[in-house]
């Protein structure tokens, strides 16, 4: 059975209809990328598949052993972030919150998972530092190391690479790519064609025409190979 | 000065008041860094004016203990604006100056139109800026201050790793599970509470700089949460201090003399941050 399985799912705010006719399945072990215009709904979608909207019709089936707390959110940077006093440390433990239930202290376990996370995101060193004077990649590992205290099962992120520079955003490509091979399963919104090409397993293309499929299917579709054009990139 | 000050403390009215202060003020400061961080610091300004609007309907109608509807009218309004706010922020920014304004108003009417009191600007004064001086506050409301408030920060240190996680990012707490709606519910009756009860010390006008200052003093000095927490609530509680005993050694209005205190204590802590930056 797969881990998220979605079906006609039709998105929107307030009755819009933003867009509609969405059919896809994720996997363990998938590493699936959201791609689609501006506009076209990919992180309504992304909300709607974290329970932090409701969708206007359609059917999201949650299975093979997963909860629907389980899953890990990388969220874009919002405007409250920039200018909050936090450590890392402060941020990447809050994120053993999703397993806490009514608990109010952090456990001698719990700390360590936190301890693990940020060793393994290579940020151990900025334990102490504070959140908003990291650079934008940093920022992005503090908060990686965060969804990985809240879960090891599926991760969702929402263009974790906007506003990196190319190093930074193939280093966290590469480190995303690593979660993924460790059998976490990814979900990935990005504008970012090529990195898709590379190294999504899976292409949800929203938009006018909805396509869903294995990358080698996408290249050859009329979606894929008209994004395509229009990016012009070369797709391995 | 030493034998006014012994002359004063020999009394226990006024050791209560003190004690009432200074929870009030660490309680508010407690609170005012997830109010300041969330972006919600009018939510105070138009509570109090809410505070005020209650406390006039409760004098008409002659309670013996006002808290008991002042409290309640407070909290629903918490909720509701916190509610309306989190929706559409422009509508409910708007929502909270009509109401504020509206209470305001409906408040100063009552109190006029069906007084008792021969001094009416006075009881409206006292109201809205506190006291003249503690020393007026009721063994009856320095016990129900001194209850709500170590009420509000018991809750808060049990809490502590929850608010942090709703305030730092609402929809990653949503998402992995927790019941982040829950948590802003209870912060908005929290600060509901504080204001009720910080209304007898520093007025229903100046509560808002007893919400908001110490916090944005404590985040031009520290980077973590714990830390701007911690010295917030110290900081507040230093000015509260100091601003009661001046006020009782000087004569001044004690609301106001605890305010300034707190905007001293804010333009000494920019000073640092500006020379820390600096340097």
């Amino acid at each position: 059975m797969a881990l998220i399985s979605i079906k006609d799912l039709t998105l929107g705010y307030d009755r819009m209809v933003v867009a509609d006719g969405i059919s896809f399945e994720v996997n363990k072990g998938d590493y699936l990328c959201i791609v689609g215009e501006n506009g076209s709904g990919k992180s309504t979608l992304m909300k709607t598949l974290l329970h932090l909207q409701d969708s206007l019709g359609g059917k999201i089936t949650i299975g093979d052993g997963l909860k629907a707390n389980e899953i890990g959110y990388l969220p874009q940077q919002t405007v409250v972030q920039r200018d909050f006093p936090a450590s890392v440390w402060e941020i990447v433990l809050s994120g053993c919150q999703s397993h806490m239930g009514a608990r109010f202290f952090y456990t001698k376990e719990e700390k360590k998972i936190a301890l693990e996370n940020m060793e393994h995101m290579g940020i151990l060193g900025f334990k102490k530092r504070c959140y908003r004077e990291l650079s934008g990649g940093q920022q992005q590992r503090v908060l990686l190391a965060r969804a990985l205290c809240a879960t090891r099962k599926v991760l969702l992120l929402d263009e974790p690479v906007s506003g990196l520079d190319p190093k930074v955003t193939a280093e966290m490509y590469e480190l995303i790519k690593e979660l993924n091979d460790s059998g976490i399963t990814i979900i990935m919104i990005s504008h970012d064609i090529h990195a898709a090409a590379k190294y999504a397993s899976h292409v949800l293309h929203i938009g006018k025409e909805v396509f869903f499929g294995t990358k080698e299917e996408y290249v050859n579709s009329e979606e894929g190979k008209f994004f395509l054009s229009k990016e012009g990139g070369d797709w391995a | 000065m030493m034998d006014k000050l012994t002359l004063f403390f020999s009394y226990s009215f006024v050791r209560y008041a003190f004690i009432v202060g200074i929870l009030i003020a660490l309680s508010a400061s407690l609170l005012g860094v997830t109010l300041v961080l969330k972006r919600f610091s009018y939510i105070g300004d138009g509570l109090s004016h809410v505070a005020f609007g209650a406390m006039a309907v409760a004098s008409v109608l002659k309670l013996t203990n006002q808290t008991l509807l002042i409290l309640p009218v407070t909290v629903i309004c918490a909720v509701l604006l916190l509610k309306n706010g989190q929706k559409a922020m422009i509508k409910g920014d708007a929502a909270i100056a009509m109401l504020s304004v509206g209470a305001l108003a409906f408040g100063y009417l009552l109190m006029n139109v069906f007084t008792t009191s021969a001094n009416v600007s006075g009881d409206v004064c006292s109201t809205l800026f506190g006291s003249m001086s503690i020393l007026t506050l009721t063994k009856n409301e320095v016990i129900i201050c001194a209850i709500l408030s170590v009420i509000v920060v018991v809750m808060f240190i049990f809490l502590y790793n929850k608010i942090f996680a709703v305030t730092f990012d609402e929809d990653f707490s949503k998402a992995t599970g927790v019941n982040a709606d829950g948590y802003n519910l209870l912060i908005a009756i929290m600060i509901a509470v504080i204001i009720v009860v910080s209304m007898n010390l520093v007025g229903s006008l100046l509560i808002s700089a007893l919400v908001i200052f110490p916090a944005i003093s404590a985040m031009r000095l520290f980077k973590s949460f714990l830390g701007v927490t911690v010295f917030a609530a110290v900081l507040s509680v230093v000015c509260a201090f100091s601003g009661m005993i001046f006020s009782v050694l000087a004569g001044t209005p004690v609301g106001s003399t605890i305010v300034i205190a707190d905007v001293c204590a804010f333009a000494i802590t920019s000073l640092i941050a500006a020379i820390k930056g600096g340097a």
